[in-house]
């Protein structure tokens, strides 16, 4: 028993009485400050059941006297937003695209209204900054090389669109043969195809190989990457001259890509062509703005 | 006779268990099958090597502890699996190239996550909780634990569950409700060793010597039959086949979440703190050889949470299609609830009064100690997120795992720590632990690791919070959600290293109560004898 113990004792606090284990309880009371703020905690849940939907009833709940409602809140928070950039967006969803620039207010709507956009949606492929996943074919969207054109009619031409899929009728499209696969080309001419192509983008390359490659390209590649090697917009077809690649311009993944093709896919966004989660025209427009404005615009 | 029945049964158990691995529409369901296989087939050749055995005499004088030191080695045992699986899925969210592509769909994050959460809560805590409220109740009532073998049933039937459960989440068999992934065939197992749990604790009360119940055990016995109705209710399935693990949820949309979420926050209410609350109202006066505090606030703040807290489940979907009313029910039992929360915590504390210079001398207190404070904390910090206001920042974020972690590495780990060191030289009658020192790097390991896992959740929490809900003077979301991520990063790394150093801690415990058993002198061999009629 120590000294506290004796004073509690003398003051008449004492224990219950009994013992489990050696273990006694002693008699105090509840702590006044525990106490009076349980109480106070009681009271300000009274109330606020009582301003807040709170209670069910047999068919529906209490209201609360303050007609609050989570939903009426973000409703009105959406109404407010949308009515302080009503007129905005009207412009931009009727606005001649390649006009955009010369209204410094709509053009900064419509730019830091596409950044959203484009983080929201795009950023999964394209990176959060617009770079691309090279190896994985998602191309970079700050250079100035275009796969399907860089004006700003044609980037917003490709999101409502998109390419290579089924959503939309209009949807950008283009196929190149897999000339090993279907066993157009044997490997021996892949080879020399690829080593011309390492030729004309400037790398290092087997010149024996690449002087029959020249041939084959134009029998068979220049309908569409031309007869340069430039590559057509108007065809998706990338221009194999520059460094700039979609899935890379070594020897093995050229190799690849002329042996078994590639089809990169990309989503039509229009609301016109999908049921959830589509982009309307003041949104197109404006991530064709945000896109356009990267650097790379035409 | 007794026999007889159980090689029938097992028989059957066998026979049923080959079909299942013969006709197993998923792995799964397969690999279960053969294992229930292996456990009722050793069983059946067990108990049929036996027949005629004389049952081994009991003194029906002496408590049953052979049951709480197995319990001893699995709590320890699946804390540290709990620990490493934790430390090695949260180096996989600062690192993703850890989830080894030749690991996919075994190893990857998906996976381990639920098999760390179980690990922990109920593995790890599960065990801790079934050693020392048989324990408990045992030395409270003054009598040998009721129902013979029984105890040993729901021992091992338990370990049945969590490898079951375990390698169910590995394998891909999932309910994909938290805390309730285990599949239909491990539900019905689970109720079963339940129910036996139940008749073990309720039998030994029934049966007690002392006038009165104590304290700690009314927090288990809340403990045992909410958790029953919690699970009974939260996992009504139609299995899709009896040859498959896949089953159907009765309850749909809004209904199946909140009822989950009743489960859910009931599993931390009930599991978590109620059983917890048990263990510490006897731990915590034990070893500062202390009276509880006060009488009246335990009965007080026992009534006023068990009332509370299975209102507050509905705090976990603010803002979602639950209905206003409902979310602002569980905001205010919930923050009701802060009050009686902290009843524990004072009635813990304030026992010490009188004996706080054991603080400085006994690092086992110490650790109870801090396993209280950090009770205090997070039934404070909970109620103060389930304010619509506040939860409207924090929800999924990371502020949510720390407030977890606080409230599971500190309060529920470091209440179990100081009980095994309590238990360890009693139950294997040693002198003392072998040695204190170890304690002490226990608990600063433990404690820091702690404080670093908290303070990164918090922070990562409320930046991300703040990044989601960033707009620009248009109204337009500054962030995309790769930001969010990339930007949370360094603290990513912080709360692995907190984990490394939990870990580390709860290896020196294993060695040094080990040694504990191993090296030290033995005390006279009477057993621990419930006291005469």
């Amino acid at each position: 028993m120590s000294s506290q113990d004796d004073k509690k004792n003398a003051e008449g606090i004492g224990t219950t009485g009994h013992e489990w284990d050696g273990i006694e309880e002693w008699n105090n009371p509840l702590p006044r400050w525990w106490l009076w703020t349980f109480y106070a905690t009681i009271l300000w849940g009274v109330i606020y059941t009582i301003a807040y939907p709170a209670w069910p009833l047999v068919n529906k709940a209490t209201a609360g006297f303050l007609g609050y409602s989570t939903r009426a809140e973000v409703a009105e928070q959406i109404a407010e937003v949308d009515a302080q950039n009503a007129e905005l967006r009207t412009a931009l969803a009727e606005a001649d695209l390649t006009a955009i620039s010369e209204n410094a207010a709509l053009q900064n709507y419509a730019v830091q209204g596409g950044a959203a956009v484009f983080r929201a949606n795009c950023s999964q492929c394209h990176g959060s900054g617009a770079a691309g996943v090279q190896a994985a074919g998602y191309p970079n969207l700050l250079d100035d090389d275009w796969l399907w054109g860089g004006t700003i009619d044609e980037i917003a031409y490709t999101v409502a669109n998109g390419i290579r899929n089924e959503q939309s009728p209009d949807s950008h499209w283009s196929e190149m043969p897999a000339y090993g696969r279907d066993e157009i080309l044997s490997d021996e001419e892949i080879g020399q195809v690829v080593h011309y192509v390492l030729q004309i983008s400037g790398q290092e390359h087997d010149a024996a190989k690449a002087g029959p490659g020249e041939e084959l390209f134009l029998n068979e590649c220049s309908g569409c990457h031309m007869e340069d090697g430039m590559g057509d917009p108007t065809q998706g077809a990338p221009n194999l001259t520059d460094a700039i690649w979609l899935y890379g311009g070594t020897e093995a993944t050229l190799t690849e890509t002329v042996t078994n093709a590639r089809f990169g896919v990309m989503p039509a966004w229009s609301e016109e062509w999908r049921a959830a989660g589509g982009l309307d025209q003041s949104e197109i427009n404006a991530v064709a703005a945000y896109v356009h404005q990267l650097g790379g615009g035409q | 006779m007794w026999n007889a029945i159980k090689l029938v049964v097992l028989g059957l158990i066998v026979l049923f268990a080959a079909l299942a691995a013969n006709w197993g529409r998923d792995l799964a369901y397969q690999v279960h099958a053969i294992i229930i296989l292996a456990v009722a087939g050793g069983l059946f050749v067990w108990t049929l090597r036996h027949v005629g055995d004389e049952p081994e005499p009991v003194n029906q004088l002496e408590y049953m502890d052979g049951v709480i030191r197995a319990g001893v080695i699995a709590t320890a045992f699946w804390g540290v699996v709990g620990f490493l699986a934790g430390v090695f899925i949260a180096f996989q969210l600062a690192f993703p190239g850890l989830n080894f592509e030749w690991a996919q769909g075994y190893m990857n994050f998906g996976r381990l996550r639920p098999l760390h959460t179980s690990a922990v809560i109920f593995a790890f805590g599960g065990n801790a909780l079934l050693c020392t409220s048989f324990y408990i109740v045992q030395r409270t009532s003054a009598a040998r634990l009721w129902g013979g073998n029984l105890a040993w049933f729901v021992f091992w039937g338990y370990q049945l569950f969590i490898v079951l459960a375990a390698t169910g989440y590995l394998l891909g068999a999932t309910q994909s409700k938290e805390y309730a992934e285990p599949e239909w065939y491990v539900d019905l197992w689970i109720t079963v060793v339940w129910v036996a749990y139940l008749l073990v604790f309720a039998g030994t009360l029934m049966k007690r010597k002392e006038p009165h119940i104590y304290v700690a055990n009314w927090f288990l016995l809340s403990f045992i039959i909410t958790v029953a109705m919690l699970h009974l209710v939260n996992n009504i399935t139609i299995p899709v086949s009896i040859w498959g693990s896949k089953s159907v949820i009765v309850w749909a949309g809004v209904q199946d979440a909140m009822t989950q979420w009743w489960y859910g926050h009931n599993a931390v209410g009930f599991f978590l703190t109620a059983g917890f609350l048990g263990m510490m109202y006897y731990f915590v006066p034990k070893q500062a050889e202390r009276p509880v505090f006060s009488y009246k606030l335990s009965i007080i703040h026992f009534w006023a949470l068990i009332f509370l807290y299975i209102w507050a489940g509905p705090h976990h979907l603010h803002y979602t299609a639950l209905p206003d009313w409902a979310s602002t029910l569980g905001m205010v039992f919930s923050v009701v609830l802060w009050m009686p929360s902290w009843g524990g915590m004072i009635n813990g504390l304030m026992t010490l009064s009188g004996a706080w210079d054991k603080l400085r001398t006994d690092p086992i207190i110490r650790m109870m100690v801090i396993s209280i404070g950090f009770y205090g904390m997070s039934t404070f910090e909970g109620p103060m997120m389930s304010i619509r206001a506040v939860n409207s920042l924090s929800h999924y974020t990371d502020w949510t795992i720390g407030h977890v972690h606080s409230g599971a590495l500190g309060w529920n780990g470091m209440i179990t720590f100081g009980a095994l060191y309590f238990l360890v030289p009693k139950l294997w009658n040693r002198e003392r632990l072998y040695s204190l020192a170890m304690v002490n790097w226990h608990f600063w390991l433990a404690t820091i690791g702690i404080v670093l896992y908290a303070a990164s959740m918090w922070v990562t929490g409320i930046m991300e919070g703040l990044m989601w809900r960033e707009v620009d003077a248009q109204g337009f979301l500054v962030n995309s959600f790769a930001d969010t991520v990339a930007a949370k990063f360094p603290m990513y790394v912080v709360r692995g290293l907190g984990g490394v150093l939990y870990l580390t801690g709860a290896l020196i415990m294993c060695y040094n109560l080990w040694m504990t058993v191993r090296a030290q002198p033995k005390t006279s061999d009477a057993p621990a004898m419930a006291p005469a009629e």
